[in-house]
């Protein structure tokens, strides 16, 4: 996503996310351009899921995406770098201990 | 923000993601020449895409069943997907689609030269599924692999898609050839037509590519230009074997020794010329592209005056839009 709006009273862009069958989360797919929410829905259907790729689709602004800063390394997800003790494998535990 | 003082630092940073096979991504930092290279590239295959709509477009009223129009149908609308998807990728970059758009109507963006051959009969129709859209598979499956992450995705649906392409005219060319002496005529006749065209689409010879070296250094490309071509032809000549048809090319043999095929060298003046705008169907291309795009103004601006009006009334009632 770009988070641009169009320029010239074009149409505005949009992001799709599209949820593969029932039990899986929205996944963002792509994008494309519309006149409004409900024309990207339709053009939503007609590109993403022209073999049944999908059983919910999602439009969402681009413009309206806030998202954290692009690189892995930005202080942003720092916070959970060094809290291993968050992870089960961090806890040492007798072999002999059932269902644990 | 990013300083000058910042840019040995990010630069470092792009180019150890991208020696480790790692995606770069929209918003990461990338070097201009990267940026300008990526949407020249995906630009010029996203209006491949929607120009290659209408040399098989022709045949969808012409279809001699209700099958074959149908799949033909089905394989137009997917080349008008592909396009999207990659006018979006290139979005991604900071293009803009009707920027993008205006480029290719006045000649300033280039398309794949393949498209600039008429379709003459409905063999035509097989044999691009066949050749051209074969050749299209080799040279896009390394690109599921590119650097870029959008471009790779686009390309992994793509992929995907043509290979119902490529399958469908290969299906059809087979049908045809086990019907009549005519029918089989037709489809030789084709492929005369489109073997050499098909070879040119994967570009000029190493030797005078001169951007392939840093493209492929970026990850953006992912093989050489005759490596994708000897590729092609290794994996075309038993299916056309198969098929009994001869492809026209008489120095087309089998090399033990390379455990390749040796084949002829396309004239490559006649690819610098028809991508330079003197191809046999150049003009119209541009012109019918033109004319759909300026026949659609008007159902662009009716759409955008309408959502405009929608939203004013949804904001009046104090309702969210």
């Amino acid at each position: 996503m770009s988070g641009t709006e169009a320029v010239d009273g074009g149409w505005p862009l949009f992001e799709v996310f599209v949820r593969g069958k029932r039990g899986l989360n929205h996944v963002h797919v792509g994008s494309l351009r519309a006149a409004d929410a409900r024309m990207a829905l339709t053009h939503a259907r007609d590109l993403y899921t022209r073999r049944n790729e999908g059983v919910s689709i999602w439009v969402v602004r681009s413009a309206d995406v806030t998202a954290s800063a692009p690189d892995e390394r930005d202080p942003f997800f720092a916070p959970s770098g060094d809290k291993v003790y968050r992870h089960p494998t961090f806890y040492e535990i007798p072999h002999d201990v059932p269902h644990i | 923000m990013t300083t000058e003082a910042d840019e040995p630092e990010l630069r470092a940073h792009f180019e150890e993601t991208v020696a480790a096979d790692r995606r770069v991504e929209p918003r990461d930092w990338m070097p201009e020449a990267y940026r300008a290279t990526l949407v020249r590239q995906i630009a010029q295959h996203a209006h491949s895409e929607i120009i290659g709509m209408q040399p098989e477009g022709d045949w969808i009223t012409r279809a001699p069943s209700l099958r074959r129009k149908a799949i033909l149908w089905a394989k137009v609308q997917d080349e008008a997907g592909h396009g999207l998807y990659l006018y979006g990728a290139a979005e991604t970059l900071g293009a803009d689609r009707d920027d993008l758009t205006r480029r290719l109507l006045e000649g300033r963006q280039k398309y794949s030269s393949i498209f600039n051959y008429p379709a003459a009969t409905f063999a035509d129709v097989g044999v691009i599924g066949w050749l051209v859209d074969g050749a299209a598979i080799c040279n896009q499956v390394p690109l599921c692999r590119s650097s870029y992450g959008p471009y790779a995705r686009a390309m992994v649906r793509v992929c995907k898609e043509e290979s119902f392409h490529q399958r469908q005219g290969y299906e059809l060319l087979w049908t045809m050839t086990r019907g009549t002496a005519a029918q089989r005529e037709m489809v030789q006749d084709a492929v005369d037509r489109w073997w050499w065209p098909s070879l040119m689409m994967f570009g000029p010879p190493d030797a005078a590519s001169p951007n392939s070296e840093r493209s492929m250094a970026w990850r953006v490309k992912r093989h050489s230009n005759d490596e994708l071509r000897q590729r092609f032809v290794d994996m075309t000549v038993p299916q056309a074997d198969r098929l009994g048809v001869t492809l026209p090319d008489p120095e087309l043999r089998w090399n033990e020794e390379r455990g390749r095929y040796d084949f002829g060298t396309p004239d490559f003046a006649e690819l610098a010329r028809v991508i330079g705008g003197d191809g046999p169907c150049n003009r119209e291309r541009i012109a019918r592209r033109t004319a759909a795009h300026e026949d659609g103004a008007w159902v662009r601006e009716a759409a955008a005056a309408h959502a405009e009006r929608r939203a004013r009334r949804a904001d009046g009632a104090g309702v969210a839009r």
